[in-house]
């Protein structure tokens, strides 16, 4: 990967100034290079990656994992029906799976009963999904490669050879 | 009682207390650290564990477990095409530090010269002379921070048995070439002086290839090769090093092992087994980002008008502070009480280094920045003369 993208995706905040310094370019190359980036989709934004269990009020407080059976369409296959469920904006989440389900889509809802009515009433519904299996999610430990608690304190010396 | 003359008057006091000084301050930013921010890579902690599990808790043979001295011999063979024999050319210590006392004390009879170095690392004179030997110190300060042949010739008698020395080095951050290395062997074959080459911090090198001592023409003979798993596993603690050399003197240094040592602990050796394997992927991880903040560091403190080269290797930066007006020592302490950050004076490394300091960029970005903010705020009002 593009070291650029290797030190944004670490750290989204990494000024053009620092990212020239760390990989000795001048700072308009990589200003380009990030244009060109976000230009293509390469980027596609930039956000904080928020804990929710520490954020009381949240209003996305129950997560579930959805196994979804499809019928594919003919010439489509699953990306039409894929889209007509990811669009729902309930969805935070959807994958296409190998194995014995085909869709996984996540959904984000207030509650229990708000997940469960899409499940019933707009996912179930669609007229090729054949099947679902919905598990909620009980705590989460980590996410895209971020452990979800705090780091416990370096605990090396402040001094040595 | 009266102590042993030789250990009173090893370490210099001044940097003791400096050390002291540091180390009893809270909130300290440092960039005074020898060793890897980072902590080991998890599928190396969870091997050690396992080993826990599964009861390993013995004494291993003295060399170290066969399993790990068979994983040397496989990492250097594959690495440099280097072929140690895992029955009698390896032996696991405690780090490098342990192999280091052990080759010195293996080879030195009284009177005999070892060349150090210096600025260099910091156990190699007091170790030698612990071992009986006297150290003869080479003044690299006027020479790039590199030895070389011309350089050597000016220290060298017919004592000089050996010569100790790190690459990439551990205070300067320099490096060797392929073409630099192969003028030092040629000098020390030539002089039958034989090289012990501590190359710990070889997986850090950024702007070419790391070349083992031991592979060059007609070296292995006159090498004894050093490495271990702190720097490149960020395994400081867990205490594994190995050394690699001719059988005769490997097996006088077993000898010393099994009477002060014994064996390594068995965890560290197991978790060491797993580094060797399992762990390609987390070293390279380590060195991208030393790499960019070294990068980073340079540029800012060149910015900052503290002059320095570009290291070649480790995690260190050497920049030159006698800008300042200040000695090594009064820099460090007054860029210690007046901005809390922790760098060491170049003088720990050895009196040539006056006029430098040692930086460590092991440290967050986040750190490496604050430290640059202060040390300019500091720098500023020396200027300014206020």
């Amino acid at each position: 990967m593009d070291e650029i993208l290797e030190i944004l995706e670490k750290d989204g905040r990494a000024s053009i100034e620092d990212i020239a310094k760390m990989i000795r370019k001048k700072p308009d190359e990589v200003k380009k290079s990030i244009r060109k980036f976000e230009k293509d989709g390469a980027i596609l934004k930039y956000k904080a990656v928020i804990n929710k269990e520490l954020v009381k009020d949240t209003d996305s407080e129950v997560r579930a994992l959805i196994e979804v059976n499809i019928v594919p369409q003919k010439d489509l296959g699953f990306d039409k029906i894929a889209e007509r469920i990811y669009s729902f904006p309930e969805v935070s989440s959807c994958y296409l799976i190998s194995g014995t389900y085909d869709l996984l889509v996540i959904i984000e809802g207030k509650n229990i009963h708000t997940v469960s009515n899409f499940v019933a009433e707009k996912l179930s519904c669609l007229e090729n999904v054949r099947g679902t299996a919905t598990h909620f999610l009980l705590k989460k430990y980590k996410e895209d490669g971020v452990i979800l608690k705090h780091k416990v304190q370096n605990q090396r010396e402040n001094i040595s050879y | 009682m009266e102590l042993s003359k030789v250990v009173e008057k090893m370490q210099p006091s001044g940097i003791r207390a400096f050390f002291d000084l540091v180390l009893g301050m809270k909130d300290v930013i440092s960039l005074g650290v020898g060793e890897p921010d980072f902590v080991t890579p998890w599928q190396i902690r969870e091997a050690g564990i396992y080993s826990l599990e599964q009861g390993f808790t013995s004494y291993t043979s003295n060399k170290g477990l066969y399993k790990l001295r068979l994983g040397i011999h496989r990492y250097l063979k594959n690495k440099y095409g280097l072929d140690y024999c895992p029955d009698e050319e390896i032996l696991v210590t405690v780090g490098v530090s342990e192999g280091l006392d052990l080759v010195l004390r293996a080879i030195i009879n009284p009177g005999d010269k070892v060349l150090i170095p210096i600025p260099g690392y910091v156990s190699y004179g007091p170790v030698t002379e612990l071992a009986g030997g006297t150290p003869v110190y080479v003044d690299t300060s006027k020479n790039g921070f590199k030895i070389t042949p011309g350089l050597l010739k000016k220290y060298i008698d017919k004592k000089v048995k050996a010569i100790v020395f790190n690459y990439p080095a551990n205070p300067t951050g320099i490096s060797y070439r392929r073409k630099e290395l192969e003028q030092i062997n040629r000098f020390l074959l030539k002089h039958k002086i034989l090289c012990i080459s501590d190359e710990i911090y070889d997986d850090l090198t950024y702007d070419f290839k790391h070349i083992a001592f031991p592979t060059l023409p007609l070296a292995k003979k006159n090498t004894v090769y050093f490495n271990g798993f702190s720097k490149s596993y960020a395994m400081t603690g867990w205490r594994v090093g190995y050394a690699c050399g001719p059988k005769e003197i490997i097996a006088a240094m077993t000898k010393i092992h099994q009477y002060t040592i014994m064996c390594v602990p068995i965890t560290s050796q197991m978790a060491a087994a797993e580094a060797l394997v399992n762990s390609k992927h987390s070293v390279d991880q380590m060195k991208r980002e030393y790499n960019r903040r070294r990068l980073f560091i340079f540029s800012e403190l060149n910015a900052l008008g503290l002059k320095c080269s570009r290291p070649e290797g480790a995690f260190y930066m050497f920049p030159c502070i006698r800008s300042t007006g200040l000695s090594s020592m009064d820099f460090s302490r007054k860029l210690l009480e007046e901005q809390k950050v922790a760098v060491v004076p170049g003088t720990a490394f050895g009196a040539p280094a006056e006029g430098y300091i040692r930086i460590s960029y092991a440290s967050s970005l986040d750190n490496l920045k604050e430290a640059l903010v202060r040390m300019k705020r500091f720098l500023e009002k020396r200027r300014s003369g206020r």
